[in-house]
């Protein structure tokens, strides 16, 4: 090329911004390694079947942690269960029933605003609302509910994306074969946006698991063994209030690396889920 | 159609799987709330009691004694947990104290300390900021690291009025349980803290105090000065639930003693 | 049987409307609460008192309730975390969309999405074993809970997201734009730095606008290597945060003590609200520019 053409100055700085750049990316790049190699080490030989199948016993000084993975997945069946039509009901409402262009962009913007307040203020006003106000007390159900309200703004946005992709002619098609319009929602337009709730629920169930600020307060953590009935109205800790709680208040180093290592590896298969689904949907799609 | 009726079985038949999971409930649940110094006390004794009683369950908060007092008195559980004795006005409120047992603050530092022994009042003075460096009382070179407890703490608040120290004490670190006292001073040299002594472990040290060794028997006869009691908090004029009143029952009688001992407190029965 | 389907179908109508306005009464339900009650402390205290004190000693036998040491340390906090995330995240992402090789883009990707995921507990626990003793025994401090571990966590936290987002917005510069640089005689270096990112400016804005609103929001992480005493910031003292103010003394507090904690949480909504408003007038100006 030009190079033998190029200024000192000019030179300098492609110098220095590709020295920056190169450093920068290597820095990240070893230390993201770093915490993935830490973690695993530290956690992966505390993984025993003893740890995954049993309860914590203070008489006989043992640590097991599946009851904080029953209420995890307690918690999640729970979340989903009532985010699911909450979410896509918005979403078909700003598809395909909004007329009043004001009413679309406030609703848009106050579930940008619920995505974006912190999680602890969350967990203060779930204790608050759902704890004291409504009496649950400390019970996985209102922590259910309060990850609902955190979890709404991701799967009304991706029902949405995915909802724009329904060609308008299908329902177009539909429309002048007679059907009403509740009828062309249900056979034309939801199962045409099934990819977008499922990424939707992939993408929530990362975050569920990722949460504990907004838990601490409103499901406690108690670590007894329940069936998912009486669990969701009981305390419960899931698996990552749990490592907190192992960590910072009981100093089981042990346990908590390997609840660390357990949610690393669950992040891990959440995010593969998320990529294989969307190719798989877009193949289909594309057909 | 086909579809929709085997997702929908499928998904009854993972519920009543997971509905199976737990302990059978049915005499009922006993909840308690509040100090984590007790821990590992309350712990044992709902264990022990669920053991001899299939269908009841047990759980326990572990929040601090200034949340368990509140939650008690919310209404949020059954019986509260305190480790100090219940002040005047929370008595006001309509709560009633039961000693369960006694335990001794143990003060603990780095086993890599050379210090091994101190003065009650060269305690008060390093928690006041008055002495500041180890070397001043037989130690390393080094300024001491004051570990203490949250303002709510039972921990914290027996042991300031049994040193003296209320609202004199200059923390660096304010922390949320004994456990985390404990970690901190294991992996500072240079740290001092004051934990539930049933709950100190071999990573740190517990030094005696104006020569008294802390252990169960100085804290039954009171040679160890500083101790606190362990307190059922219940609410005055309401009846605990049947479950939750059997099992005060059996935590306050005698059998239970030797429990209460072998997790490291001095029961008062 | 005309009008039978007609009610029917307004019914329908009705139900997705009130699914479609259940975000707006939850924001509205968060908003009101918070100034329900936030407020009554405040005006107890006195708002100047409360927001410009320098002394929280919500416990003692004389309370005073001052939260300029929170809210100087969230700002500290975050600034820090954002001067150090920022330049590294920023870097990161030219090299990712512009000169990676694709499959250690592909490597790369996952593994900055392994790190966007990982619950904040995580990265907590690893400061807590590895930073703490680390920067007591690299500075010679007494104690290594401090402003600083926690800067160093809030900036590696904020690192994925800024990464993430920075690098879609480079990739979404036109090719044109970049081609026409180099034909002008710029080397692909200072095709990336003088016209791409530019071009890519309001993604990238968006992005670091982004990292403010989660350092300053984070409580968990923070919480365990920080110190958790009520100071005036400083690099290497143990320190509060708005967030770890409220957490660490919800449950046990009373009266005016609690209020005053919800007032807290009332003022960090606020500074949230500013950012996320920041954040939509960025974004906005994307898709307009």
């Amino acid at each position: 090329m030009l190079n033998g053409k190029l200024s000192r100055k000019r030179r300098g700085y492609i110098g220095l911004m590709r020295a920056l750049m190169y450093a920068f990316a290597a820095l990240t790049c070893a230390l993201v390694l770093f915490l993935i190699a830490y973690v695993l080490v530290k956690g992966v030989p505390n993984i025993s079947w003893e740890l995954l199948s049993t309860s914590p016993s203070y008489l006989t000084e043992r640590i097991g942690i599946l009851p904080d993975i029953l209420n995890t997945v307690y918690i999640v069946i729970a979340t989903l269960l009532i985010v699911l039509p909450l979410g896509v009901g918005a979403a078909i409402y700003l598809t395909e029933y909004a007329k009043n262009k004001r009413v679309v962009a406030v609703i848009e913007y106050a579930a940008e605003t619920l995505s974006g307040i912190p999680s602890i203020i969350y967990g203060l006003v779930g204790m608050l609302f759902f704890c004291q106000f409504l009496g649950m007390q400390t019970s996985l159900l209102a922590g259910a509910l309060t990850l609902v309200i955190m979890n709404l703004p991701t799967i009304m946005r991706t029902t949405q994306e995915s909802l724009k992709t329904v060609p308008q002619s299908y329902r177009e098609g539909a429309f002048g074969l007679g059907a009403g319009k509740w009828r062309v929602i249900r056979t034309v337009v939801l199962p045409g946006c099934v990819d977008g709730i499922i990424t939707g629920c992939i993408l929530s169930v990362g975050r569920i698991l990722g949460e504990s600020a907004a838990l601490l307060f409103t499901a406690g953590f108690a670590h007894a063994l329940n069936g998912i009935f009486e669990g969701l109205t009981s305390a419960g800790a899931t698996l990552t209030v749990a490592l907190y709680v192992y960590a910072k208040e009981q100093g089981e180093f042990g346990a908590a690396f390997a609840i660390a290592a357990i949610l690393m590896g669950l992040t891990l298969v959440i995010n593969l889920a998320a990529a294989l689904t969307q190719r798989y949907f877009r193949r289909k799609k594309a057909l | 159609m086909k579809k929709i009726i085997s997702l929908l079985i499928i998904g009854v038949m993972a519920v009543a799987m997971l509905a199976g999971c737990g302990v059978k409930n049915s005499g009922g649940t006993v909840s308690t709330d509040g100090s984590t110094s007790m821990e590992k006390v309350i712990g044992a004794l709902g264990e022990s009691y669920m053991a001899e009683n299939k269908n009841v369950i047990f759980t326990y908060n572990p929040t601090g004694s200034g949340s368990g007092i509140k939650a008690v008195l919310e209404g949020r559980c059954d019986i509260g947990l305190s480790s100090r004795s219940l002040k005047d006005e929370e008595k006001a409120n309509g709560l009633k104290e039961t000693v369960l047992a006694y335990d001794g603050i143990a003060i603990i530092v780095n086993p890599a300390n050379p210090v091994s022994d101190l003065s009650l009042e060269q305690i008060a003075s390093i928690y006041t900021g008055d002495i500041t460096n180890w070397k001043d009382i037989g130690g390393n070179d080094a300024k001491i690291v004051l570990i203490g407890r949250e303002a709510g703490s039972g921990t914290r608040d027996g042991f300031e009025s049994i040193t003296g120290t209320e609202d004199a004490c200059k923390y660096r670190q304010e922390l949320t349980s004994t456990g985390d006292v404990i970690t901190t001073v294991s992996q500072n040299p240079d740290a001092i803290g004051y934990a539930s002594l049933a709950s100190v472990k071999d990573s740190v040290k517990a030094l005696s105090v104006g020569g008294v060794n802390p252990s169960e028997s100085t804290v039954k006869d009171g040679s160890y000065v500083i101790q606190r009691p362990f307190v059922l908090v219940t609410k005055e004029g309401t009846a605990l639930s049947e479950t939750a009143q059997k099992f005060f029952d059996y935590i306050t009688s005698a059998d239970a003693a030797g429990i209460i001992s072998a997790a490291g407190a001095v029961a008062a029965n | 049987m005309k009008g039978n389907k007609k009610t029917f179908e307004t019914a329908v109508h009705g139900v997705f409307l009130i699914l479609g306005l259940v975000t707006v009464c939850c924001v509205l339900l968060i908003t009101v609460y918070l100034i329900i009650s936030g407020i009554p402390a405040m005006h107890e205290i006195g708002l100047i008192e409360f927001l410009f004190g320098t002394t929280w000693a919500s416990t003692a036998a004389e309370p005073s309730y001052g939260i300029l040491p929170f809210i100087l340390t969230s700002v500290y906090g975050t600034a820090g975390a954002i001067v150090i995330g920022v330049p590294i995240g920023f870097m990161t992402a030219v090299y990712l969309a512009k000169v990676a090789p694709p499959k250690v883009k592909t490597l790369m990707e996952s593994a900055v999405s392994l790190l966007a995921g990982i619950p904040s507990v995580v990265y907590g626990l690893v400061g807590m074993l590895v930073l703490v003793p680390g920067i007591r025994k690299m500075f010679h401090v007494p104690d290594g809970a401090s402003l600083l571990a926690a800067i160093i966590v809030l900036a590696i936290m904020i690192l994925p997201s800024i990464i993430k987002v920075s690098v879609t917005a480079l990739e979404a510069v036109p090719k044109e734009y970049e081609d026409a640089s180099l034909a002008l005689g710029a080397t692909p270096v200072e095709t990336y730095f003088k016209v791409s990112v530019p071009a890519a400016k309001s993604g990238i804005a968006a992005a670091v606008v982004l990292g403010v609103g989660r350092a300053i929001g984070e409580a968990m992480a923070v919480m365990m290597v920080s110190g958790n005493a009520a100071n005036m910031p400083s690099l290497f003292q143990s320190v509060r945060f708005l967030t770890t103010a409220v957490a660490s003394e919800m449950s046990y507090s009373g009266g005016l003590q609690r209020e005053a904690l919800f007032s807290i949480a009332l003022v960090l909504f606020l500074f949230i609200m500013l950012i996320n408003a920041t954040l939509h007038f960025f974004l906005k100006r994307n898709k307009e520019g």
